[in-house]
Order: structure tokens, then C-alpha cells, then sequence
């Protein structure tokens, strides 16, 4: 089953993708909208090729890529430790879980006329917003994964002498990793939408400001370079992410 | 005369006005198997919890002695632990580890299950799963198992089954057993004495000792007797023979947990 089911599940994809592409192609030729407007895939291919042969299109993408693996990763060290804490101390989720749902609901955009003031043009402000973007669903997955472990875990910890640091190690945080997990997978792929407008405000670099200098430049096949390398490297992040969850002492988090 | 593993003296536990527990008095010897029946809310659970430790009685006193594990209904393993890890918990005194791997692999072949070594709980079916907790259990040094209706979530054929596998186990890994249950087959089957308890607030209403050797069958005269005089003492059935009235089957099921 699963052997047949492999080059379908490639070739039925790329199949979908080269039908796209030839729409795509039919629709520039109809000049539905005018030529400046729609970039037909030739045209996008030959920008492609400019911007990767003469342009920094390589730099940029090293650009967002360390904008969001700093912001990211800062907010994952951050708020699990902060998760976990909130999760186990009901005082701590009494008094932090309300300001925590604030700033969750908090569109992370919204904060970009500060990032600017407090942090300027560069790597900060991106870092920034992109940490204000998933740090509190992070905190929050976790608080919610620690408060559900199941009670009877807690009792066996104890009939089995679990204390302590390897209380923590061996049963708290084992409990709650498939559900850590799964949030690590949802705010990465938020923080890679968010790098983008905060490079084509704040940035002088980065993929989302090779969008915003294209369009200022009138290059709109180099506007939709863009799309797609930002469009593939988070389906990327998101594979690699996957991974995770085949770790052996994680499947029962997903096959329950 | 063997030593006590068990003392309780007129214990009683109330939670606010309502009192669970009243005056129990009982002594559970080492190496003795006893079941605790009742109907539900009689306190059997509370009963545990003060036997465990893990509650402490209103009035009265309890001496425990020994090393006590717990054996829980279902999902008592850690899921994120592998069959052999979850196996090695009970192994956390044994200080060498070539030892330890010895003793995990011993207990994996007494239930059975050496080529499940590297499976996870989701991986492997409710009797296995009951068979691991109780070789985590039976791992390396302890003197009492308490067991909270352990095999209550299975499906009736697997706990026949399950209940000559605890008696195979206990014959090699002789322990000090207290089991809480409603299943009353499973109490005659497997205890040296069945204690039947009142509804709230639970008191010792009998006990029935069996002198019968592990494994039972079934349907052996003494274990049927014992169930017979455990079901007429709850109401369930008639001392006499006679077919019991619908009305007081249908009261006395509505105890039953």
C-alpha cells in the first residue's frame, strides 16, 4: 500500500504544478491584464536567472533565514521554559495567562512602528517582531500541554521516585512534546509569513525586501521570485520541522 | 506466623460531612492476597489511597511496611517510554547497568513478550500493555502490589487470560497483593480472602477466605460458592435458589459500580 502509494504521492503533485504553471502561461498570453502587471513564467524564469546570477538573491535569503532562526529560536527558548512554568504553577498561570492571551491576540504587524523606533533599519527590528510573534503561542501550547497531563502520570512518577530535575526531564517534558511539537510547527510557519513584511518595512535586505524593491522598481517578475522562493524554503521548514514528530518516543502523540 | 505487611486500626476517612471509610480494622499478612469488593461509593478507592499513602485517614491508625508499587487500571505506562524502558522504571535501585539490562530482559520473557522489547504502549494491545505494567511492577525489589482494577478495561476473554498470567507471576515473584475491584469473578478467583465492604460509609461487611491454590479455575465449586455468597450478601442473587424479582435486581445493579 504504502510502496504503491509513493510515486503517486510525487508525481500527482508535480503533475498539479506543471498544470499551474501552463494556466499560468495561457492566461499572460490572453494579456488578461496587461503585460506589466501579469509576468508571464518565461518572464519570471529570466528574472530568476538575472537576480541568482547578478543580484544577492543568495544573500537574501541567508538574510531572512538568520532573522528567523534568531527570533524564533529566541522565542522557543524563552517560552517553553515560560510554558512550563505556567503550566505548573496555577498561582503563575492566575496572574501571567491573561496578559499572555493579550499579546497572543495581538497582530505581531502591529508592533512594527516600534520595532522601527526602538531598533531602526537591519536584523533587530525583524528579530523583534518575529519573537513577538511566537513566543506567546509558544508559551501558550506549552501551559496548555503541561496543565493536560494526565494525573495518573504524576502518580506513577511519584511510585517509581521520580523527583526533582528528573521529574522534569523524564516525564514532564516527554508528556508534553508531541503537542510542543505541533506548536513548533505552526508559529515557524507563522514567523516566516511575518519576516516578509517586516523585511519590506524595516529591512534594507532580505526576501521580503527584494518584494518590496521589485515593485518599487517596476519588476514585477522579480515580485513573484520572490513569492515562490519564500513560498518553497517554508515548505522546506516545515518538512524539515516534520522530522520531529517521527522520533519514536513522540508517535504516540499522533497515533492515539 | 508471618509478618504484617498491613495494620489499620478503626480507620475512618471523611471528606467534609460525608464519611467514606467507617471504622475498619484489618490486618493483611506478608505474602497474602486479599480483594476488596463492594458496591460503588463504598470506598474502596479511598481505602486504596490510605493503603498507598497517598491519603491519610480521618481517625484511626495504619502501619504499613514495605516496598509498595501500584498497578493502575489502564495507561498507567509511560507512553513515550519503550516496552523494555518502561519495564527498566522498576530497575531504578539497580545501580549497575549490565544488571539492570539482565533483570529487564528476564521480566520481558516471563510475560512473554521479548520480541516487543522496542515497542511503544500504542504499539501493542490491551492485554500486553496490562502485561508490561505488571512486569514494571514485579521489576526488581518490592514487597506490595496494589491494584486498582487493573484488568477492568479489557475485554472479558483477555481478562480470563490476564488473571492466570498474575497468578503465573505472583508464583515466581511472590508479592503481598491487594486488589480493588467490582469484578467479584476476579476476586474469588484470584484471593486468598475477599473482603466485601457496605455502602458509604464503607465498613467491613464479610470476608471469605480461600484455601484454594493458584491458578483457579473458574468454575471450581469453591470459587463458584464464593462468588454465589458475595453476590446473595449484595443482593444480586437469592440465598435460596430462586429466581431473584426484576425489582430487586434493578436496585441492587444501581450499587454495583
Amino acid at each position: 500500500m504504502a510502496q504503491s502509494a509513493a510515486p503517486a504521492s510525487r508525481s500527482l503533485p508535480l503533475a498539479v504544478v506543471l498544470v499551474a504553471v501552463f494556466l499560468w502561461a495561457v492566461l499572460s498570453r490572453l494579456e488578461v491584464f496587461p503585460s506589466t502587471a501579469f509576468p508571464s513564467p518565461i518572464d519570471v524564469w529570466r528574472g530568476f536567472v538575472e537576480k541568482a546570477l547578478h543580484g544577492a538573491l543568495l544573500d537574501d535569503i541567508v538574510a531572512s533565514l538568520f532573522r528567523v532562526t534568531m527570533g524564533f529560536g529566541l522565542a522557543v527558548m524563552l517560552g517553553i521554559p515560560l510554558g512550563l512554568w505556567l503550566g505548573l504553577s496555577v498561582r503563575a498561570r492566575v496572574a501571567l495567562l491573561p496578559a499572555v492571551n493579550f499579546f497572543r491576540s495581538l497582530s505581531p504587524l502591529a508592533w512594527i512602528p516600534f520595532a522601527i523606533l526602538w531598533f531602526g533599519i537591519g536584523d533587530v527590528p525583524s528579530i523583534f517582531l518575529i519573537f513577538m510573534t511566537a513566543f506567546f503561542p509558544m508559551v501558550l501550547a506549552t501551559s496548555a500541554a503541561v496543565a493536560g497531563i494526565p494525573a495518573v502520570y504524576f502518580r506513577v512518577a511519584r511510585n517509581y521516585h521520580f523527583h526533582g530535575a528528573e521529574f522534569l526531564t523524564q516525564v514532564t517534558i516527554p508528556a508534553i512534546a508531541p503537542q510542543v511539537i505541533t506548536s513548533l510547527r505552526v508559529t515557524a510557519g507563522l514567523s516566516w509569513v511575518v519576516v516578509v513584511a517586516a523585511e519590506m518595512i524595516a529591512g534594507r535586505d532580505g526576501l521580503g525586501f527584494l518584494i518590496w524593491d521589485a515593485r518599487n522598481q517596476l519588476r514585477p517578475d522579480l515580485v513573484v521570485v520572490g513569492m515562490i522562493i519564500i513560498g518553497v524554503i517554508g515548505v522546506i521548514i516545515d518538512r524539515l520541522l516534520v522530522r520531529l514528530t517521527q522520533l519514536p518516543s513522540v508517535r504516540w502523540g499522533y497515533e492515539r | 506466623m508471618s509478618a504484617e505487611r498491613f495494620r489499620l486500626e478503626a480507620v475512618s476517612r471523611a471528606f467534609g460531612a460525608v464519611e467514606v471509610l467507617h471504622n475498619l480494622s484489618l490486618a493483611i499478612r506478608e505474602g497474602e492476597f486479599v480483594a476488596v469488593v463492594g458496591p460503588s461509593g463504598c470506598g474502596k478507592t479511598t481505602l486504596l489511597n490510605i493503603l498507598s499513602g497517598f491519603d491519610q485517614p480521618t481517625s484511626g491508625r495504619i502501619e504499613r511496611s514495605g516496598a509498595l508499587r501500584m498497578v493502575y487500571q489502564q495507561d498507567g505506562l509511560f507512553p513515550w517510554r519503550s516496552a523494555a524502558q518502561n519495564i527498566e522504571m522498576g530497575l531504578r535501585d539497580v545501580a549497575d547497568s549490565a544488571a539492570r539490562a539482565r533483570q529487564r530482559d528476564e521480566m520481558l520473557k516471563l510475560i512473554g513478550l521479548e520480541g516487543f522489547a522496542d515497542h511503544y504502549p500504542h504499539q501493542l494491545s490491551g492485554g500486553m500493555r496490562q502485561r508490561v505494567e505488571l512486569a514494571r511492577a514485579l521489576a526488581g525489589k518490592s514487597d506490595i502490589l496494589l491494584m486498582d482494577e487493573p484488568f477492568s478495561a479489557l475485554d472479558y476473554i483477555t481478562r480470563l487470560r490476564m488473571r492466570h498470567e498474575l497468578a503465573r507471576l505472583l508464583h515466581e515473584r511472590p508479592r503481598t497483593v491487594v486488589l480493588v475491584t467490582h469484578d467479584i469473578e476476579e476476586a474469588a478467583q484470584l484471593a486468598d480472602r475477599v473482603i466485601v465492604l457496605s455502602g458509604r460509609p464503607g465498613r467491613i461487611r464479610s470476608e471469605r477466605h480461600l484455601l484454594l491454590q493458584r491458578p483457579r479455575e473458574l468454575t471450581h465449586p469453591e470459587v463458584v460458592e464464593t462468588i454465589h455468597g458475595v453476590l446473595v450478601e449484595l443482593g444480586l442473587e437469592h440465598g435460596d435458589g430462586e429466581p431473584l424479582s426484576s425489582e430487586a435486581g434493578l436496585n441492587a445493579s444501581e450499587g454495583l459500580s
